[in-house]
């Protein structure tokens, strides 16, 4: 009964003949701030629209269209985040390209890799332009799981609850990815930086 | 003795500072945790900057991923046609 009410009083319900000219260009920005290809962004927003079209009636109109949309997005993004995450665990390579920065018996920084000064929390404009260069060429060359972690905790501001069931982690597995991810980063930044 | 051991394990092990430094940022540490954080700080100035550095990086993350979150791109006109014009053909089934 609840069901009909709302039918009917929807009548700004899903419109799909207007979803591209209305919708098509904000989903791609979606897309494309979270994975770094265009051309795979592309087939994203049709295949989010297509999927909305099988789910017609679950539109419940609690949300705009726009958000219902988002959604169904977001879903594939996190997909391809999951697929690039099994397809990096499988290539053993990976693992071994990784340097050790600490000594395995004792923890201690690897002389070769403890942190020296540098001027990265300086407030100088140009400075700090110059950073988010440095940091966006090395987020790059990072796994695609650590860069799906970083982009949904800094972009959707996710609880660490959240991105641990979407990407299929175990917490204390998301603990020990974060750090190794800063530490690499951190390396990496130096190494450019100087 | 055996404390002393503990505590040099402790002053010694930067991977599990480093850790913990990591973790502090998103949540909060537990007694034991933040008193051996601490022991570990007091002693090591190279995890002390690493702290500093972390948090810079940090803080730069966020503004270069908000910034790129708010950079519009916009599809080719073409593109959207076609897009159209399978929601179009599915809508017709």
């Amino acid at each position: 009964m609840k069901k009909l009410f709302n039918l009917s009083t929807t009548a700004a319900g899903p419109d799909p003949a207007h979803w591209v000219a209305s919708y098509a260009d904000y989903l791609y920005t979606y897309a494309l701030a979270r994975l770094d290809d265009e051309e795979l962004c592309r087939d994203l927003v049709q295949e989010t629209f297509l999927a909305a079209l099988e789910k017609l009636s679950e539109f419940r109109g609690e949300s705009s269209e726009r958000t219902w949309l988002t959604a169904i997005l977001r879903y594939k993004v996190i997909d391809v985040y999951r697929k690039k995450n099994s397809a990096w665990l499988t290539s053993l390579e990976a693992h071994e390209a990784e340097p050790e920065y600490f000594e395995p018996d004792n923890g201690h920084w690897k002389e070769a890799w403890a942190p020296r000064p540098m001027s990265i929390d300086s407030s100088d404009p140009t400075l700090r332009k110059e950073l988010a260069a440095v940091l966006q060429k090395c987020l790059q060359r990072l796994p695609a799981l650590w860069q799906a972690i970083f982009s949904m905790k800094h972009m959707d501001e996710v609880k660490t609850e959240v991105i641990c069931k979407e990407l299929k982690v175990t917490p204390s597995n998301y603990w020990v990815i974060l750090h190794r991810a800063k530490v690499n980063l951190r390396a990496c930044v130096e190494k450019v930086w100087s | 003795m055996e404390r002393m051991g503990t505590i040099k394990r402790i002053q010694y092990d930067c991977r599990h500072a480093t850790y913990l430094i990591e973790k502090r940022q998103q949540t909060s540490l537990t007694l034991k945790e933040r008193v051996q954080l601490f022991i570990h700080l007091l002693g090591c100035s190279v995890c002390r900057l690493f702290q500093r550095q972390s948090r810079a990086i940090s803080r730069a993350l966020q503004q270069l991923f908000q910034r790129s979150a708010e950079q519009n791109h916009t599809l080719d006109e073409g593109v959207k046609r076609e897009m159209q014009e399978k929601i179009n053909e599915r809508l017709k089934n």
